[in-house]
């Protein structure tokens, strides 16, 4: 269906090249769930973020030189002589963080209220391919200032190819360029760092065309069952985004001017040294779960193997989760673990940002090396925390979806009364065939 | 702040929609507002920054160069043409100040001190760089300098004579901070 | 569900968010640092510059002799309230090597405003001979390096003060290296460097009697000031920039309100 441009370019051109009418369609009529939460703000967040990123990121790259010999000058010749290069160069590094924040409360928002169930298991995969390429991107962009830590996370991460048996030591060559972390790594990881956000792009696209198949999930997760369920996306969302919008840049502002360096390691102004490590290789705090992951299993390839298979579980999640009820808020007992994953991924987080042998005292609130405490050691308390981790999504939801017995549902989202004696045909919502399941 | 009042189903009538207007267009000029403050700094950057400028000028002891001879010096990555010309080379721009010329200019204008022509050596048609500047490089009909790309002749008070360039050799911005030492920039 | 728990519920998240930035941002404390106040510190925060001057001092009458200052151009004085004939002067005292020139040798001139601070060695190497095998760092930005990785610039002064007035008789059962010097601001205790400051090591263009607790304090000011020339540009512009996104948040909620008034 056309829309009726009134300006006479636009209909010349939308005639010939439907951009508008798809405009139109898809991000201003394009109906809308009339409930969503302010959960709902993080998707576009996100889409900001990426912007936000790509353009900070064009612009630093004018400036910066990807070689061993001038890489940590030119940044911090952007920090001191560029116009503005200090905020470009404070956007970008605190952008990384932010973009990290909004995907994980957007991932959090989907665990929660089930936005990966039927039928959107493939828009849920799309976005775990976009976290995949996230985490590429930033460790490669990491690596570019070419400080202690950029130089020695990139020797740590790509070390853990040769974990594999055979092929592994080729492959770490392959990916060094050379027999060490040198002057090829650093270019071509300039090169990819680059180029990746692009192929981001191109799967965020996809991601939106999954979504606007059957359009947004909602809080009470049941499907919208007509133009009195839904609202149009503009103004209705646009506005919303806008003041969600606000919100974040306030929070934003806050790292980028008040405390530009505190997410980031201040090891990293020290220039790289190939001939010696720092005391604590950490990553950036956005890598800390799954770091933890990777140290709490002894096994160097395990290990490994491991820390891949937390992000990899995430493309079954669909099919782990078998039950029909896709809010949380109508699972009892859901919630709960729910809200126990959140926090064990607090506790990994952690675990991984502080020295293995450490003890975790709990009582006395603190983490020291002081081994005469009484406390658990870090890598016990990871190992724990990487055990629920896993247990979540391969025993917690499997057997959830055969014993959890969801409370009632609303029949549809402009009624919000229970479905108990509703004349609506609704899909398997009512607590009883939930008893047979 | 926001009004408790609301009309329901948004009928913008009356006064209500007069505010409710007055809102948006607020709403609308802050943030394009704020979209064109974000973006000056990403402009701004592109601009030469504090470590170019601080290179923005050079001083050059002209006292070197012997009389007829040329050196060619780098400022802010062009070349600059310092000549000491002859008497004779003198003598002609000066007679040649009433010929006809796409650039009029005298050659008094054009030199501090006369026997020091001080130019920046980038040929004002395309940008090409000029010979002329060796003994055995050509130098054109007026005996100043001849560019290869198309043709253009400088006179030897580097006027464009003869060919497609429009203006005169730039003279740079410059100053005697000795008898013989130009800063130049 | 009303807007207020929406927005009570959106600023819990973004709490919780923060609280979690927080605990991965926990720093290291190798060692003990004191808090100190510093005029540079809060929202408002601005260098003393009279300190700030001070500060050069004793970096070029103490410091330089070992330290190099690498990422820092004499110009960059100015910024400090230098004026432009000062940073001359400054800059002239130094001989820079510089060519080739025409005969393809390499000449010593005078420095120029435009010319990084001179190193006191010409390499590592040198540097390490010279001290006995030990390096000193570059002072560019050890103000930042040494910070932990808390909220604010001062913990990088408040390290490099800690470790200057650090110096100490060492205990009687602490057992000190050959050459190493006993310091309570240092990881482990013991650092290489010799007490750098004394009592009047410095004799200030304005007068400040030169303690070591006020030399330390000055220097301390200085590199923190030399770490990020652009801190208080930062601030500034920050001021701005958070006065306009709350403005802006607060008309696109009133926006938000009119128009979903529409539908509830």
């Amino acid at each position: 269906m056309a829309a009726n441009f009134k300006n006479p370019v636009v209909r010349w051109i939308d005639h010939r090249l439907p951009v508008f009418t798809f405009l139109h369609h898809e991000a201003n009529e394009y109906p809308t769930p009339k409930n969503l939460s302010y959960w709902w703000n993080f998707g576009s967040l996100a889409g900001f973020m990426l912007m936000v990123m790509m353009a900070s990121g064009i612009f630093l790259a004018m400036q910066y030189t990807p070689h061993v010999d001038y890489a940590f000058n030119s940044v911090e010749r952007m920090m001191r002589d560029v116009n503005y290069g200090w905020l470009l160069r404070y956007i970008h590094m605190n952008g990384a963080s932010m973009f990290f924040v909004v995907v994980y409360v957007h991932m959090f928002r989907g665990l929660y209220f089930g936005s990966y169930k039927a039928p959107r298991e493939l828009l849920w995969q799309i976005g775990v391919v976009i976290l995949l390429l996230m985490m590429a991107t930033a460790f490669m962009g990491y690596v570019l200032p070419w400080g202690q830590m950029s130089f020695w996370g990139a020797t740590v991460i790509t070390n853990l190819f040769s974990a594999l048996p055979v092929v592994g030591e080729h492959i770490v060559t392959l990916l060094w360029g050379g027999f060490s972390v040198d002057n090829p790594t650093l270019n071509r990881f300039f090169s990819l760092h680059y180029l990746l956000p692009f192929v981001l792009l191109g799967v965020v696209v996809l991601h939106v065309v999954a979504l606007h198949r059957f359009g947004s999930n909602n809080p009470i997760g049941i499907d919208t069952k007509g133009p009195q369920d839904t609202i149009p996306f503009h103004p209705y969302y646009t506005v919303k985004d806008m003041f969600g919008l606000g919100v974040f840049m306030i929070f934003y502002a806050y790292w980028v001017f008040y405390a530009p360096v505190t997410l980031g390691d201040p090891v990293n102004f020290v220039p790289a040294n190939p001939l010696s490590t720092p005391e604590h290789i950490v990553p950036e705090w956005y890598f800390l779960p799954f770091y933890a992951i990777l140290r709490s299993i002894p096994d160097k390839l395990l290990g490994v193997i491991a820390m891949f298979a937390s992000i990899l579980v995430l493309f079954v999640l669909p099919w782990l989760d078998r039950s029909p009820v896709r809010s949380g808020r109508y699972r009892p007992a859901f919630k709960w673990f729910f809200w126990m994953l959140v926090f064990d991924c607090v506790i990994l987080t952690i675990c991984g940002k502080s020295p293995p042998d450490w003890i975790w005292s709990p009582f006395a609130f603190s983490i020291s090396p002081d081994v005469g405490q009484v406390g658990i050691s870090i890598i016990a308390m990871g190992q724990l925390a990487t055990t629920y981790y896993f247990g979540y999504f391969l025993v917690v939801l499997p057997l959830l979806s055969i014993f959890e017995r969801a409370l009632p549902v609303p029949l549809s989202i402009s009624r919000p009364v229970l479905g108990a004696g509703g004349s609506h045909a609704a899909i398997a919502q009512s607590p009883k065939p939930m008893e047979k399941l | 702040m926001a009004d408790h009042a609301q009309t329901p189903h948004g009928q913008a009538t009356g006064e209500q929609g007069t505010r409710r207007d007055f809102l948006f267009l607020t709403a609308a000029s802050v943030t394009a507002f704020g979209a064109a403050s974000a973006v000056w700094p990403f402009v701004s950057s592109m601009n030469p920054s504090k470590d170019v400028l601080a290179l923005s000028s050079i001083e050059v002891d002209v006292g070197q160069v012997a009389e007829g001879q040329a050196i060619t010096v780098k400022w802010r990555g062009k070349p600059v043409f310092i000549r000491h010309r002859t008497a004779a080379e003198i003598a002609e721009a000066v007679k040649d100040d009433g010929a006809d010329m796409k650039d009029p200019q005298k050659d008094e204008v054009r030199a501090q001190k006369p026997e020091f022509l001080v130019l920046v050596g980038v040929c004002t048609h395309l940008g090409c760089i000029p010979l002329g500047q060796k003994d055995a490089e050509p130098k054109g009909q007026f005996g100043g300098w001849y560019c290869p790309c198309h043709g253009s002749m400088y006179d030897t008070s580097g006027r464009i004579r003869k060919g497609p360039a429009p203006l005169n050799l730039e003279v740079p911005a410059y100053q005697y901070v000795s008898d013989t030492v130009v800063k130049i920039g | 569900m009303s807007a207020g728990s929406l927005i009570l519920k959106g600023v819990a998240a973004l709490v919780g968010v923060t609280a979690v930035l927080f605990v991965a941002a926990t720093p290291y404390h190798g060692v003990h640092v004191e808090k100190e106040d510093w005029s540079f510190q809060g929202f408002f925060g601005k260098f003393d510059r009279p300190q700030l001057h001070r500060g050069f001092e004793v970096y070029s009458q103490v410091c330089a002799a070992c330290h190099s200052l690498n990422l820092l151009s004499y110009r960059n004085l100015q910024e400090i309230g230098f004026s432009e004939d000062a940073v001359k002067e400054i800059a002239a005292a130094v001989t820079v090597m510089d060519g080739p020139d025409d005969a393809g040798d390499m000449f010593e001139r005078p420095g120029k405003p435009s010319d990084h601070f001179k190193a006191p060695f010409a390499n590592e190497q040198a540097a390490r001979a010279g001290n006995g095998g030990a390096l000193p760092p570059d002072l560019s930005l050890i103000a930042r390096s040494r910070a932990g990785a808390g909220f604010g610039a001062h913990e990088g002064a408040d390290y490099i003060h800690g470790l200057l007035v650090g110096y100490k008789e060492p205990p009687a059962d602490f057992k000190l290296t050959e050459g190493m010097n006993y310091n309570e601001g240092f990881v482990g205790h013991q650092i290489a460097m010799p007490p750098p400051l004394a009592e009047g090591s410095v004799t200030y263009a304005d007068g400040t009697p030169a303690t070591v607790e006020q030399m330390s304090r000055d220097v301390s000011v200085f590199l923190t000031w030399a770490g990020e020339p652009n801190y208080e540009n930062r601030l500034h512009t920050g001021l701005k920039a958070m006065l306009f996104l709350i403005v802006f948040t607060l008309i696109a909620y009133a926006a938000k309100r009119k128009i979903w008034a529409r539908i509830h």
